[in-house]
Order: structure tokens, then sequence, then C-alpha cells
């Protein structure tokens, strides 16, 4: 068998041909010289020869590749069947397309946020160290920030375990000055992080440790986006200054287009060294994630062993000040481990990663579902064709060779349409970022169409095929010819069994429908709950203001002053109808807490400094005692305010106003002693989901803590936009020092429900995919039915049957599928509902509302599909369908 | 093999080698020369005989067969295992007490 003959076998072919005519002339020719007549001669040649095709085609099949050359023919066969009925073509294609470019559209978002490598040399190497179980809450923690910096520096003196350290924080910062600023995303990195990541530089040069030094840093590496977009794209060598995280940096380098920072779904924007304050590194602030790269042959367990071995020097060195003796001790407790740390960090996975597997499986049930459709249609069109099969069979055709002339009839179509999910894909992917993000925010995250995503839509391509293609094909080609010959056309009513797996494969369609639409409707009411949920304030008509003054070099004295003059401007300025400051915005996440003591109860309770017309502000009333009044001052009583979950877990019950709490000490914050003057009730805390909390507000003039920022909550009639553009002139034109961030705090809420947008809407459009299929799917079958009982239908007909009737006897197939498909589908979303649980909120997996809704709803579809067929076989001509006969 | 033998002198064309394997086997070997037509094939698609486009000696143009080296070693091989296999059947066949 050689490919080279393979391609060449018809050429060869002429060539033989030509010389067998050679030999036949010769012998013709030899004959007549022996005496023969002419005729003679050519025949006697003829007999001494044999059979020349016989011959031809000896020679042809060992030039060609058998099994190739029956499956191109096969092939070329089913395209010329299907290109006879386009409409089916149609059909077939455009659903698998949809079914196979929707699971790979989800796949490559799956790839591209949990599966793909860091763009770094040798990713598997990578690992990273943490504290096992965490740290507990101690300290302040920052965003992907599990170890303080004097911890890292131990571990970098110390360790032994790694070829090679590594730490990073990101974090939010500004960049240019007063009225220019804007945010950017900072990656503060060890001097070691580029050259242990082995990342190179794509200008310039990158960090090393020489860059690690006192603050401020004064050298900046840019990503190659930043570069691009922000710096645009100018030569590195003639020196690019800065103004960025309060000082002139210098940009030495960029990096490779590929790096994004450690973080996927996140970019970074400027990567700076770690640098010494003057006053020394905090061991209370947790904001470095430490890796490290495993040495040659190394594992994992052994660096986590070895690391557990340094833990107790470590810890033991860098207890945080002014803690009581019980953190202490669990602080010297710490122990470190180490974690697998390939694939980055994200938290982006945490928000997505359960949604995104579960839209990968609802995907998946749409394909099956579309692979059902297929399947059915399939067997129809192979029962229509049962008389062309028996004739195959009866002239001698080998079953294998006809299973395999359907089966390529499936692998066709399943090639298209898997071309096709593939080209549609990407588009869809990307649709779904368009669709889901709100404006103005990226999720960077690299979807690419790699060898992964293409061996997954090959898998799902070759598996759909198998699904729809084999079960037609082989109950076709299990067809006796005999019987089929007899049965076509000629029994008046076909046997229940060639339906029944027709059936079985519609009420399986219909369970599975019935599964993605109660998966649909859960996951749209969820997201209407979310949206319509009344947390206990305000969220229209507020704008969140977010003043930062620290470049305009105020004394720490004036801080408190200062931040109550900007409130003031703020509350000056025409369309304002409430403001005031508070130390944490509501809902946004974020969270302060302190233990408190309530006479002998001991508890914990959320902190928040407002200002006295916060509770008006955000439309929170007191319901007994008052809220705070411009009396209560920096030296008046400490006074709080607190929910009435406060009053059950604190205070027993009991009426609180009159009795004091007080906070247990914390680094900043003294133990103090608050009277409560008010209660307000319950209202959500850092978000829409969990428990309210016990909370407590006290006077903004009493906070102990103000740095050199505030936040203010801004109720107004205008809309938000034009009150922000309003705030922003003023303060550019009175403080151009100050910095200032503000949002549509409405917008942002919803900006938080991104997962449960995005769930509502792929679930929705899956649903109503799937109830379209099942419809197609059913109006297929039961017209499938109505068409092989013609006969029964005419004979019924002239015997006096009323149409209502036949309609009836119709409806009675789709009822009966219904009977089946629903309990089964039920059953199926009542399993399926219990991972879903956690993605739902303010309903439960099992909402009876839901399911019956569902239910209903494909009934109606089933009925409605169904009734078609139904009514045209009521219509039917008793003489013209029995005279087809 | 025959047909290695046969053309091992001097290329032939199939008309030729046909009516020579007759000759030299004295009509024992009778086939139809048709199936001469796909061993020729085989042989050449296994590098052993080489074909060209000539002319035959009543001028007619005609598909010429050689023997190639590897053909050749080919030859050596398959006559001398025929040889031995001939002389042990022969052995055998040989009345035991003579």
């Amino acid at each position: 068998m050689s490919w080279r003959r393979f391609f060449h076998r018809a050429a060869w072919d002429r060539e033989r041909a030509r010389e067998i005519d050679g030999y036949l002339e010769n012998e013709t020719a030899d004959n007549i010289a022996r005496g023969m007549s002419p005729a003679e001669a050519a025949a006697a040649a003829r007999r001494k020869f044999g059979n020349p095709t016989l011959v031809r085609e000896e020679i042809y099949r060992m030039n060609t590749i058998g099994w190739l050359e029956t499956t191109w023919q096969d092939l070329r066969y089913a395209a010329r069947v299907l290109r006879l009925s386009p409409g089916f073509t149609t059909v077939a294609i455009l659903s698998l397309a949809l079914g196979i470019g929707a699971n790979t559209g989800i796949f490559q978002l799956l790839d591209a946020l949990l599966l793909r490598s860091l763009p770094v040399a040798r990713p598997w190497e990578l690992a990273e160290v943490k504290i096992a179980g965490g740290n507990h809450g101690m300290g302040l923690n920052q965003e992907y920030g599990e170890l303080t910096r004097p911890v890292w520096e131990l571990i970098r003196d110390k360790q032994t375990a790694f070829s090679g350290t590594l730490a990073w924080s990101a974090n939010q910062r500004y960049i240019g000055r007063g009225a220019e600023m804007r945010h950017f995303n900072e990656l503060q990195v060890s001097g070691d992080f580029f050259r242990v990541l082995g990342v190179r530089p794509y200008r310039g040069r990158l960090l090393g440790t020489a860059d690690e030094g006192a603050c401020p840093f004064s050298v900046a590496v840019a990503s190659y986006p930043y570069w691009q977009s922000e710096l645009g794209g100018r030569d590195i060598s003639s020196g690019i200054k800065v103004y960025a995280d309060n000082g002139l940096v210098q940009i030495v380098g960029v990096t490779p287009p590929d790096f994004f920072g450690m973080v996927v779904g996140d970019r970074f924007d400027l990567a700076v060294p770690f640098c010494q304050p003057p006053d020394g590194l905090r061991r209370d602030v947790f904001d470095v994630s430490v890796m490290g790269r495993l040495k040659p042959g190394g594992s994992i367990a052994r660096a986590s062993a070895a690391m557990a071995a340094l833990s107790p020097g470590i810890f033991e060195a860098t207890v945080p000040p002014h803690r009581d003796p019980r953190s202490e001790m669990m602080y010297k407790h710490f122990r470190l481990s180490v974690y697998p740390a390939s694939t980055g960090v994200s938290d982006a996975r945490e928000t997505y990663d359960k949604s995104l597997w579960l839209l990968l499986s609802i995907t998946g049930l749409v394909l099956l579902i579309a692979c059902a459709n297929l399947a059915n249609l399939m067997l129809a069109r192979a029962s229509a064709r049962g008389r062309e099969i028996a004739v195959r069979l009866a002239l001698g055709a080998s079953r294998g060779r006809l299973l395999r002339q359907l089966f390529a009839e499936s692998t066709l179509l399943a090639a298209i349409g898997g071309a096709l999910g593939i080209a549609l894909s990407h588009p869809l992917c990307h649709a779904l970022f368009w669709a889901i993000l709100p404006e103005g925010q990226t999720v960077d995250l690299r979807v690419t169409t790699d060898w992964r995503v293409l061996i997954y839509a090959g898998a799902a391509t070759v598996l759909t095929c198998i699904v729809f293609g084999a079960l037609p094909a082989l109950r076709a080609s299990n067809s006796s010819p005999a019987a089929a010959m007899k049965a076509d056309g000629r029994g008046v009513t076909q046997g229940r069994a060639r339906f029944s797996l027709q059936r079985a494969m519609m009420a399986a369609q219909i369970s599975i429908s019935l599964l993605l639409l109660v998966a649909a409707l859960l996951f749209v009411r969820s997201f209407r709950n979310l949206l319509t949920f009344n947390p206990g304030m305000r969220e229209s008509g507020i704008v969140n203001a977010f003043l930062g003054y620290w470049q305009s070099n105020l004394p720490q004295d004036r801080w408190m002053p200062f931040a109550r003059e900007l409130l003031a401007e703020v509350q000056s300025t025409p369309g304002v109808l409430s403001a005031a400051t508070t130390t944490r915005v509501l809902l946004t996440g974020g969270s302060w807490e302190h233990g408190v003591r309530v006479g002998a109860t001991e508890g914990h309770s959320k902190f928040t400094w407002v200002s006295p017309d916060f509770f008006t502000t955000m439309a929170i009333p007191v319901i007994r005692g008052r809220g705070f009044r411009d009396t209560d001052t920096a030296d008046s009583q400490r006074v709080a305010v607190v929910n009435e979950m406060f009053m059950r877990q604190l205070t027993g019950g009991a009426d609180p106003i009159g009795q004091t709490l007080r906070t247990i000490q914390e680094p900043g914050y003294p133990s103090t002693v608050y009277q409560i003057v008010g209660v307000i009730p319950d209202t959500q805390y850092n978000g829409l989901r969990g428990e309210t909390p016990p909370m407590a507000f006290a006077p903004f003039a009493q906070f102990p803590a103000q740095g050199p920022w505030v936040d203010v909550m801004i109720h107004s009639n205008l809309p938000p936009e034009t009150l922000i553009a309003t705030l922003k002139r003023k303060l550019a034109r009175d403080h151009p020092d100050v910095i200032a961030d503000m949002s549509d705090f409405q917008k942002s809420l919803r900006d938080g429900m991104l997962a449960e947008r995005m769930m509502a809407t792929l679930a929705a459009f899956f649903g109503v995919l799937a109830a379209l299929l099942a419809m197609v799917g059913l109006y297929g079958v039961i017209s499938y039915m109505v068409e092989r009982r013609r006969n029964e239908i005419g004979i019924r007909l002239a015997l006096g049957a009323e149409r209502g009737q036949v309609v009836a006897m119709v409806m009675r197939e789709a009822v009966k599928l219904l009977l089946i498909g629903l309990p089964v589908g039920t059953a199926l979303a009542l399993l399926a509902g219990r991972s879903a649980g956690s993605l739902l909120f303010g309903l439960k997996p099992y909402d009876p509302v839901t399911l019956a809704g569902a239910a209903l709803l494909l009934s109606l579809i089933a009925c409605a599909a169904s009734l078609l067929p139904a009514r045209r076989a009521s219509q039917l001509d008793p003489m013209a369908a029995l005279r087809d006969e | 093999m025959l047909i290695l033998q046969v053309v091992a002198p001097g290329p032939a064309h199939g008309h030729s080698i046909a009516y020579a394997i007759e000759r030299r086997s004295e009509d024992v070997l009778l086939v139809e020369h048709g199936s001469l037509y796909p061993a020729l094939h085989r042989l050449e698609d296994r590098g052993w005989i080489a074909s060209f486009w000539g002319t035959s000696e009543n001028n007619r143009k005609a598909r010429y067969y050689r023997l190639t080296p590897a053909g050749r070693k080919q030859l050596h091989a398959e006559t001398s295992r025929w040889q031995r296999v001939v002389e042990a059947v022969n052995r055998v066949l040989r009345p035991e007490n003579s």
C-alpha cells in the first residue's frame, strides 16, 4: 500500500489498458499470420488473454487502498443524498454547529481561565507558599496577599527547597497628578521576580535585585499593552518618565506581549520593585504572594515539608505588634505549606469556576438534544429508505458495507457541523464577553483557539457523530430484506416495535429539555431576585465618591477637618439632596470588624463610622432612639447605633438603648466604650448575599484612624453621570490635588452581579434553544408517525371516525411522551439542582413554582408541535390515503 | 521467478514473456496470458523489474520489461532456494533402499 500509487492509480490504469491493447493487437496479428480470419484471430487472442477488465481491476485493486477508496465513494454518495434534502441538511448542520460551537466556546473560556499555564518558562515547576489554612483574618489582608513582607524576606533568605523564590503583590494605584490622575494596575515584585520566572525583556531591561532599595522606587517596567496604549510604544532608551504611585519613575523596559502578570483574568500595567519604607516593613499587612521554582527533581511534598520545618523560626521572628496573647499564640503556630501554581492565581476562578462547569454541562446537554433530534430524523429517513436498503441487501451488499454507507452520512453531517461549530465558537466566545461584561470593565483573558480547544471540539464532533449516527445505521442494516420489502407501505399499521426507539429518544429529549428549562428559569428568576432584592437601603440615585488627598501634603491633624470640608462642599453642590461620609461603602465588599463586649456578652460586630446624614442619605430608618447629630464630636460622649441583629445577638433581645459596648483594642483602634443611642433594622452588609451580621455605626467625627482620604455617599435627583461630571469639574477647579474616583452606586452593584447575569443570560439562551430543538424533534417524530399511519387513519376515517377523534389519537402520542418525559426530567432537575444551589439567590433549586412552570411551558410547546401534524392527519382524504395503497 | 528468468537476458514485452514461459516449460505451464500482467505489475512495484515503452519487432508500441539489479539479486536468491527445495523434495521421493 503506498500513497504515491494511490494517487496515480488512474494513470496506471490507463497505462495498463494500453499495454493490454498492445498484447491483443500483437496476438491478433500473430493469429492472422497463422492463417486465421481477422475476426477469428481477435476472438482467439481474447481467449488466450482472458478477461481484460478483470485483469485491469486486479491491478487497480493492487494500487488502491481499499477502505479509503470505498470510504471516498461512501462520502460522495452521502453528499449526494444530503444535497437531495437541503431542508433536513440545513437543520441538521445548524443545530450541530450551534451545539458544538456553544460547547467549544464555553470550553475556550474555561480553558483560558482555569487550565492554561502561566506564560513563563517551565510553569509546572512553580509553587506557591501559603499558610496552611490561611491566616484566620489576622491583620490587614490584601487581594492575593498570603504573607507579610517580613515573612517573605525570611523565606527568601532561609529556604533551600526552591532553586529560586519570588514575591509579588498586585495593587491599584494612581498615575499622573491631580485631575490627570488615572488608575493603573501596579505589580510590585521582588528583585528576583523576572529572573526566577524566566521572563525575558521585550524592550530594555527587566527589574533585578539591584532595583530593590529604599522607598520611593524610581524604576518601573511596563507591560506590552500598557506600553502600546498609554506610552504610545515609544522608544524606551529615550527615557520615559511617569509620575506613578506618588513619585517620578523611569520606564526601563517592557515585558513580552504574552506576559500578563500572575493573575489570570487580570493584567498589570507597570511592574515596580519592592522598596523599604523609611519606618520599616509592617508585620501585620498580608500583601504578598510568595512563589518558588522547585529544584529539578524536587516535589511539592518535599518542598512543603521543608517549609513546614522552617515555619516556627520564621513566625517566631515576625510576630505582629500589639496583639492579644491568643492571636500571638495562633500566629506563632502558623505553618507554611506549598501548593502547585503553574496556572497562576485568580479570584475570577472562584467566581466563575462553578458557573462555567455548569454551563459546559448545559451546552453538553443541548448538544445531546441536538444529537437525539438528528438521530430521530436519521432514523425516520432510514426507515423511509427501508426499501432501498432491502434491495441493496437482497442484491448482496454486505451489512458492514451498508452500515458504513449510512454512517458516512452522519460523519459528513458531523464533520461539517463540527467545522462550522469551531468557526462559530470564537465569535461566540467573544460575544459572550461582550454581552456580559459591563462597560469599562475588562477581563483580560487570552482566549485563543489552540490545540486543546481543537481537540475538545474534535472529540465533541466524533462523539456526536457516534451518538446520532450509530443507532439508525445499526437499525437499518439489521432489517431482513424480505420483511422490509413486504412491509414497506403494505402493512396497515407499523409495528409498535419500530417506534419504540424513537419514542424512547423523544421522551429522553423531553426530559433533558425540561431539565434545561428548569435551569434557565431558575437562573433568570435568581437574577431577577437579585435585581429587585431590597438590601434595606437606597440603591438608586446614589453616587459614591472616593476622595483622596494624600498629594495635598496636609499634616495628619488636618485630615479629619479636611474630610469634613470636602463633605460640606459636596453638600452645597446644586442637585445634591444629602451627602454623608462613611469609612466603608456598604454592599460592595470589604468589611471592618471589632471584637465587642456588651455587659457580660462577648462577640463580634461590624463597625462603620458615618457622618450625621448617612442614614437619611441611604434611606435607612432609625427605628428606635436617635441617629447621629453634629453635636456628636470627637470630644463628646462616644455613641453608637446598632442593628437588630446586634440587639438579638449581643443584648439578648433587650432594648439596647442606654447600654454600653466596649470594643477590644486593635492596632490603631484603642479599646473604646460607646453608648448605644439608636437601633436600625437589619440591612445587608458587604453584599447582597449572606446573612446580616451584627452591625454598629459610630459618628465619623469619632473615627480614630482617619487617613488622607474619605468616601462620600451622595443622594441626588440628578442623573448620576451629570452629578459626577459637575462634582469632578468643581473639585478640579478648587482642589486640583484631590483625587476623585466616583461611581454610580447602583451600577457598581449591578456590575457585581456579573456571574449571575452571565448564568441567567446563557441559561435562558440554552433553555430556549433546548425547547426549540425539542419542538422541532417532536414535530418531526409525530409527523413521521402520522405519515406511517396514513393507511390506518384513512381506514378509520372511511369507517366513520370523527376528525376530532383522529386529532385526539395523534395527540395521545404526544401526551404519552410527555407523561414519560416530564417526571424523568423533574427527577433529573432535582438531582442536578443540588450542584446549582450555591449559585442561586433567593430561591431553592427545588423551587416548585419553577418546576411546575417549566413543565407547563414544555407541555404547551409539545402540544403546539404535535397539533400541526395531528390536524394534518384529520384533514386526510380517506379515499386518497386508501388509493395510495 | 519465472518471469524474472525470462527477462534476465534482455528486455522483453508482455506478449513475448507469455510465449517464452509457455515455450520454455514445453507447454506444461499453460495459463491465461492475462494473469501475467498483474504479476508483472507486482514485480515492478517491488522494484525487481523496470518498464519502458518501446517498439516491438513488428513495429508496434509495446511496454518492455527488464531486470533491475535488485531483481537480479532476487532471481539469484529465489533460484537457489528453489533448487534447494527441489533437491530436498527429490531426496524425500527417492526410494529408501537405493
